[in-house]
């Protein structure tokens, strides 16, 4: 019998178990695909904002003004890289210009510390490849940028670290509410039944099916689908801060920004679609965001794209989170409908849900054994000469680089796997060390690091995956010597 | 702290050419520097013939090849570290590298020859649009799946791309059981040799399309299927209405290599952005003095034989440097791509240093038939042809060679006041343009 079962784990999922796991509760996610953070958690624009564009009063604005600070700390915790940047607000002519006033003012009113107006000057100062249009820019010193993934998969780590179990490849397919009027369900998925007292509805573009699954509130999420270009790290200089044009009524516009890792991240677009697992891209698409990053940053070079992606966001219906307690299923938490500012509200998010569920008599009672830090993982490239000496001269593994373009390490690698909620795939591997994230795009690595997930995992090598599930990365091994005719032949070359 | 006279890095065709060349010239202390498990670079997944026929006359497989020149190394005990990762080279010439069995390690070199070869375009680089499911990959990682670790990538496969792998492969996974449907090329004709056209797909029945691309990849886990169009020749985009959907469970990518020059970079070597390698002189000498490079890292080959021979170019003449390091004579000139010609290596010509006969490597940039070829010096003076190549035929996909003299370039210099720029220029002009100025 478990307290909470989460349904997602994304971003939200994964900060509300983490938050849930200090106190003395059994709770447990479950996560539909092979890993955390597969859906929209992994596909956004990697961005801690600092809070001006929500509408004042609204859910969003409150619990992105909260989140944002609390990041400071909880990157430091979980040793996930983090960094202030600041953003602007690029107005590109002078009409735009009281558009940026309009955005200070929901700012101020927001209580979004560090906002300034700059001219163009200081602008120019700021961002010196920014557009001769650009005349005016809103700062926010909060803003930063960050690693979605890295965050997701830390909070989980953590979570676990504390108590948390996770279910994978997990998709829910029933709940049942035993007592109606009572906080207790029966979860179902294909291989898992859990029995539980309250369920956190945190499953992103499906929140609404989740809703609908247990009886509860009906609502409908629309996914927005947002297409993304990742630049070479040659381009990452072109942007210190992240770099936004005036919104539109479809949300903050094409963006520019510096990523964590050094690489340029231009977009998103935003499409409504009908389909809520379309992540694919359009060509279409794809050119319009590269238009439209060109506008705020003309001297960026779209030939470097090493990759393009694409996400949904949840649009909830009346544009603000839905994060309350079902109106018709007692027990039944929604945190739904999470679109941008989801990535900075997570942390707040979590509070909220656990004051929430508290509200609904769910005793949290403090675990004095509450550990907040995650170890921090090794990255070699990182290290100076003298550090990888020394770590080579601990465990030789990290003296065999596998992947060249980012310079990661089988130690790194193996340690990837190894650690709680370790990675199961060659995605898996990408987002916990970078192998395969670089300009090769995995080319050279992917099958050294397919042979170390095969040799950790104890599997043969046709049952590595790409994402889990059948994403199989090879049919078969090539013909065996008989088959090619040579009678007698043996696989130990003799003849 | 280790040293020795010549690092080389990378032990493919061009590092091992370059190794032996210089030994030969009288450098002695060498260290061969090589990231994968053995020496031979990508000609050891190469178990295909055509390798050899220039420079040996023979027809070898790719590890035949290589395996000559692995055996030549030997002889002349030259050092190798197999297993090793150069992280940096700096423009004093040391090294900093690590592998298991030693650490980390820091190695200061009199000179230096980058061999480091190129890597394959990935999808993100050519911008296919769709999901990003299993089962895309690139032509050289499927030949390295399926030669060297034994497994067949997919059973029904597409091939966008007609560069040579993707030729090669495309015979390769049919005679291992696959169905190879189709083989997309977006432009009208192939960058691939003529001979891999026809003993790898025209032997086997497989098609050829021109003027057809991906233009979108469907399914979530494993690829299930290509959107594939018709583009405009003139505009290379799609025609709207001749999309049609093609099954498959790999998409393979033959859609061309990019020398490998992160290291080039980081050591402050100029870079040319057409062929995105280092800028080199006639002896493969690169900007930063005493770091020379050969092979694909400085642009892509279409024949090992030349990938030697630069190697050997750039071995020879880091050992010139190290017996006797002086910087490169001030006269000098510059090559020039013109009309009709993508590029043309090396860059520059050190008249008072060169060989007898300099090779002049470089691209058309369209199919030419019976086209001449014209190089001319162009001086403070005027304009002087040095030569001019009638050919039957000049295709992208094949790299053209033209051979300089030293005396007929110092014939076409003269008194030349080495003070004017000078420069040569290799072009196909249009025909009835006048050229005799």
């Amino acid at each position: 019998m478990y307290d909470v079962v989460v349904i997602g784990g994304g971003v939200i999922g994964c900060s509300i178990a983490r938050e849930l796991s200090r106190y003395a509760l059994r709770v447990c996610v479950v996560e539909k695909e092979a890993d955390v953070g597969c859906g929209t958690s992994k596909a956004n624009s990697a961005i801690i904002h600092a809070g001006y564009d929500a509408a004042p009063g609204s859910l969003k604005a409150k619990l992105n003004v909260e989140g944002n600070p609390l990041f400071t700390e909880l990157c430091q915790d979980l040793a996930v890289p983090f960094k202030r940047t600041g953003s602007i607000v690029v107005a590109l002519d002078e009409k735009e210009v009281a558009d940026l006033e309009a955005l200070y003012e929901r700012g101020r009113k927001n209580r979004v510390p560090g906002l300034r107006l700059l001219d163009q000057t200081a602008l120019r100062a700021l961002e010196p490849h920014i557009s001769d249009q650009a005349v005016a820019a809103l700062y926010a010193e909060t803003a930063g940028i960050i690693c979605p993934f890295t965050l997701t998969i830390a909070l989980a780590e953590n979570a676990y670290a504390n108590g948390v179990e996770f279910f994978f490849n997990a998709e829910v397919k029933k709940v049942y509410a035993l007592r109606p009027g009572a906080p207790r369900f029966l979860v179902k998925t294909d291989h898992l039944c859990l029995e539980t007292r309250y369920i956190v509805n945190a499953a992103g573009v499906h929140a609404d099916n989740i809703s609908r699954l247990a009886g509860g509130d009906s609502f409908y999420l629309t996914p927005r689908r947002g297409e993304y270009c990742l630049l070479d790290k040659d381009q990452g200089s072109l942007a210190r801060t992240v770099i936004f044009q005036v919104p539109t009524k479809m949300g903050k516009g094409v963006l520019v920004a510096p990523t964590i890792e050094g690489n340029l991240l231009i977009g998103p677009n935003a499409h409504n679609i009908e389909d809520k697992e379309d992540t694919g891209t359009t060509a279409a698409g794809l050119a319009e965001i590269i238009a439209g990053a060109k506008r705020a940053l003309p001297s960026f070079d779209a030939q470097k794209t090493i990759t393009s992606f694409a996400g949904l966001r949840a649009v909830p219906p009346q544009r603000d989170f839905l994060i309350y307690a079902d109106s018709k299923v007692k027990g039944l938490i929604h945190a739904a409908g999470i679109e941008s500012p989801g990535l900075t509200a997570a942390p707040a998010v979590a509070k909220l849900v656990r004051e929430i569920l508290a509200a609904d008599g769910l005793k949290c009672k403090p675990k004095r054994n509450f550990n907040p830090q995650r170890p921090p993982v090794i990255r070699f490239s990182d290290l100076s000469f003298e550090e990888q000496s020394k770590l080579v001269r601990r465990d030789p593994s990290y003296g065999r680089i596998i992947c060249r373009c980012e310079t990661v390490t089988e130690g790194e690698i193996i340690a990837a796997i190894r650690r709680p909620l370790g990675a199961r795939d060659l995605d898996g591997v990408k987002r916990r060390t970078r192998a395969g994230m670089g300009r090769c795009q995995g080319g050279f690595c992917s099958p050294r690091v397919m042979e170390i997930l095969a040799r950790e995992l104890k599997l043969p090598l046709t049952q590595v995956t790409k994402q889990g599930g059948s994403s199989y990365l090879l049919a078969g091994p090539t013909k065996a010597p008989e088959e090619t005719g040579k009678k007698g032949a043996t696989n130990n070359g003799s003849l | 702290m280790e040293a020795y006279d010549l690092v080389v890095i990378g032990a493919g065709p061009a590092g091992l050419a370059a190794a032996v060349a210089a030994y030969e010239a009288g450098v002695k202390k060498i260290l061969l520097i090589e990231r994968d498990r053995e020496p031979g670079g990508i000609l050891e997944q190469c178990i295909h013939n055509g390798f050899g026929l220039f420079y040996f006359g023979e027809d070898l497989t790719g590890p035949e090849y290589a395996a000559r020149f692995i055996q030549r190394v030997q002889e002349r005990g030259i050092a190798i570290k197999l297993n090793t990762m150069v992280l940096e080279v700096t423009p004093d010439k040391w090294i900093i590298a690590v592998n298991k069995a030693d650490g980390l390690l820091k190695i200061k070199a009199k000179a230096v020859v980058l061999a480091m070869g190129c890597r394959e375009r990935t999808r993100g680089a050519i911008f296919i649009p769709g999901t990003r499911p299993a089962g895309v990959i690139t032509a050289g990682t499927a030949q390295r799946f399926v030669n060297m670790e034994g497994y067949l990538p997919g059973k029904e496969v597409v091939i966008l791309g007609s560069g040579d792998i993707g030729l090669i492969m495309a015979r390769r996974l049919t005679l291992e059981g696959a169905k190879v449907k189709m083989v997309l090329e977006l432009l009208p004709y192939s960058s691939g040799l003529t001979r891999n056209i026809v003993q790898c797909l025209q032997d086997f029945g497989i098609p050829l399309l021109f003027n057809h691309t991906v233009v979108a990849i469907h399914g979530r886990q494993r690829i299930t299927g290509v959107t594939i169009a018709e583009v405009d020749p003139a505009t290379k985009k799609p025609k709207p209405g001749t999309e049609r959907l093609v099954s498959c469970d790999t998409l393979l990518l033959s859609v061309g290599l990019i020398p490998e020059n992160e290291l080039s970079r980081q050591a402050g070597i100029a870079l040319d952005p057409v062929t995105k390698g280092p800028v080199v002189d006639d002896g493969m000498a690169t900007s930063v003095e005493g770091i020379f490079a050969g092979g694909n890292v400085v642009h892509v080959h279409d024949l090992v034989d030349n990938v030697t021979r630069e190697g050997e170019i750039a071995g020879r003449s880091a050992a010139r440097y190290i017996l006797n390091p002086k910087p490169a004579p001030s006269l000098k000139i510059n090559t020039k791509a013109g009309a009709g010609v993508t590029y043309v290596v090396p860059q520059l010509i050190h008249p008072q240093q060169m060989a007898e006969e300099l090779v002049l490597s470089f691209r058309v940039n369209q199919v030419f038939k019976d086209q001449k070829l014209v190089v001319a010096l162009a001086t403070g003076q005027g304009h002087k042809i040095l030569g001019t190549k009638k050919r039957m035929i000049m295709v992208p996909g094949e790299m053209q060679e033209f051979k300089v003299k030293k005396e007929d370039l110092w014939a076409a210099l003269g008194q030349e006041d080495s003070s004017s720029p000078l420069e040569l220029t290799v072009s196909v002009p249009e025909e009835g343009e006048d050229h005799d100025v």
